[in-house]
């Protein structure tokens, strides 16, 4: 075969923010981030919301290595196509995994992406859309976190508790048999990142997030 | 006590979450005997609860009466009573609760406790023959994006301040916009933007599955204070952005849960541009866009009843002694077990 742009294009996922296509670039296994225009948004909001974000995102990236935590090569970037070149990270959507593992893995994962995001949020990173399909495990046992399209830089608690807060949302709709014990270590591990004392002022934000929220009875 | 099953068997209804007071007749097969409301219009401002509880007061033994009349059966021929019991304004709820435990000891018949958002997806899916969507629920009181699993309606996004019926109500009341009978502020709004044509750019706010329309409330109400823009781009742009978030939610959830439709219920599933939204994100996800007929889109006492027939059927019923009304019931609290999983 021929090493060059686009010997093969394989959509791999379909999401609703961005499509993810597998593709052979320079010889190398990569994913083509693509942040097709959206149909049902009028062009003006369309074309900013997608340059906005493809311009955002390998920024953050970059500042989440930076932090220590792992994420994919960024290699080329167009902003007014919206696209992104980048690693394909191999493994599995922590996803797929979380729920049939020994309870001792599920546990060290929990954990290990609890670390994970007590390192960006040291840093000034809020993730925006912490669910477990967008963390990748590796045949090593390291946790990628991929997907960065909605995420900010802030220094601020609030932001970090509605980050903390959809972490445990997505657990509790996707996970719900282990959501307690899992979101429990995340905390944890969290707290191994950036200390019991900020854990503690988080952890209260986090309550507070959630008794502001829509129906949710005292505890 | 006796309970007879079949489909000569009927459910009253009784809703009063919030400004609608509702009582309905559905019978156990899903046939909508009759669908009476009576809503209550503050002279100004939002709903006062205390307010909208003795309008409620008022009306109930009308619109109870009403709803028996058009379904022509006598108040002998129901066989069970359901209400919401929550979430929403605690008078309000209240009463329709005491309307709906009196009328059960009464007549001596079952009562059902249903809650008010279970409702507005089990008449979402009765209505459009959805069996197992992703629900958008959008009203005056809720914004929830929503999908059934393992035994409950779980909740994958929700606001995390302000509904967007709330949002596009006070916009439109700073915006001097008047309510008027048979068209809310919604059906208002939407009318001045379709005239609208320059876009304002404004603040759009989503949280991964979750939205936050507060700034973008604040926002649109400064843009019209500032007298630079016309009211018709303000109300399209307003919904443009609004609804551009709502419609990124729902394909989040339906990319995430792969689900084979989308159903669209409460008061702002109206909404025409909503509603065009999410038809082309179905359309783009290969799932079937069901969205609830007008006359069953805001509050209603069908909804009420026809949860309470499925719940019942399916063994859950509610003592007097726990028919106390529950302001802050969670959508994913409620255990299911008439869906198929």
């Amino acid at each position: 075969m021929r090493p060059g742009w686009r010997d093969k294009t394989v959509l791999i996922k379909k999401g609703a923010e961005a499509s993810l296509y597998l593709e052979k670039w320079h010889d190398r296994k990569v994913v083509m981030k693509r942040r097709l225009p959206k149909r049902y948004r009028i062009p003006e909001l369309d074309q900013t919301i997608r340059s906005q974000r493809t311009a955002n995102e390998p920024n953050i990236i970059h500042k989440a290595k930076e932090a220590g935590v792992p994420t994919p090569i960024v290699f080329m970037v167009d902003v007014a196509d919206a696209n992104i070149v980048m690693e394909f990270v191999e493994g599995k959507q922590v996803k797929e995994v979380l729920d049939t593992v020994s309870s001792e893995e599920r546990l060290r994962l929990s954990r290990l992406i609890g670390r994970m995001i007590g390192r960006l949020h040291r840093h000034g990173i809020i993730h925006g859309d912490l669910t477990t399909s967008n963390m990748i495990l590796t045949p090593h046992g390291r946790v990628v976190f991929v997907d960065f399209g909605l995420s900010e830089r802030s220094k601020e608690l609030e932001p970090k508790g509605v980050d903390l807060h959809l972490m445990k949302r997505a657990l509790h709709s996707t996970h719900h048999k282990h959501a307690k014990e899992c979101f429990k270590a995340v905390m944890e591990g969290y707290s191994e990142a950036v200390g019991k004392e900020k854990t503690r002022k988080v952890t209260a934000k986090i309550r507070e997030i959630e008794k502001r929220g829509r129906y949710v009875s005292e505890r | 006590m006796p309970a007879k099953h079949s489909e000569d068997s009927y459910c009253l209804g009784i809703e009063s979450t919030a400004d609608d007071f509702g009582a309905a007749v559905v019978s156990f097969d899903g046939r909508v005997l009759s669908n009476i409301n009576d809503t209550y219009m503050p002279k100004e401002g939002g709903i006062h609860p205390r307010e909208a509880a003795r309008h409620h007061a008022e009306v109930a033994e009308q619109v109870l009466a009403e709803a028996l009349q058009k379904a022509a059966i006598k108040p002998q021929d129901v066989s069970l009573v359901a209400f919401s019991q929550g979430p929403g304004l605690g008078p309000c709820l209240r009463t329709g609760a005491t309307a709906a435990r009196a009328l059960a000891s009464y007549l001596d018949v079952p009562l059902v406790g249903v809650n008010h958002c279970v409702g507005h997806i089990e008449i979402g899916k009765l209505a459009t023959g959805a069996r197992d969507p992703v629900t958008l629920y959008v009203s005056g009181g809720n914004t929830i994006v929503s999908a059934f699993e393992a035994g409950r309606y779980r909740v994958f996004g929700e606001t995390l301040d302000i509904a967007i019926g709330n949002c596009l109500d006070v916009f439109a009341r700073a915006a001097g916009l008047q309510q008027r009978h048979g068209k809310p502020f919604g059906a208002v709004v939407e009318e001045l933007a379709r005239k609208g044509k320059q876009f304002v750019s404004l603040p759009y706010t989503v949280k991964g599955m979750d939205l936050s329309f507060s700034g973008l409330l604040t926002a649109a109400v400064q843009a019209f204070q500032s007298g630079k823009y016309s009211l018709e781009d303000l109300c399209f742009s307003l919904q443009e952005v609004a609804f551009s978030m709502l419609t990124e939610v729902t394909e989040r959830a339906l990319a995430h849960t792969e689900k084979p439709e989308v159903l669209l219920t409460g008061g702002v599933a109206a909404n025409r541009r909503l509603q065009s939204m999410l038809e082309t994100v179905a359309e783009e996800h290969d799932a079937r866009f069901c969205v609830v007929p007008l006359s069953l889109a805001a509050d209603n006492g069908v909804m009420i009843a026809w949860t309470g027939i499925l719940a019942y059927k399916s063994g859950v019923s509610t003592t007097i002694e726990k028919s106390y009304v529950n302001v802050k019931w969670r959508l994913e609290d409620v255990y299911a077990p008439w869906v198929e999983g």
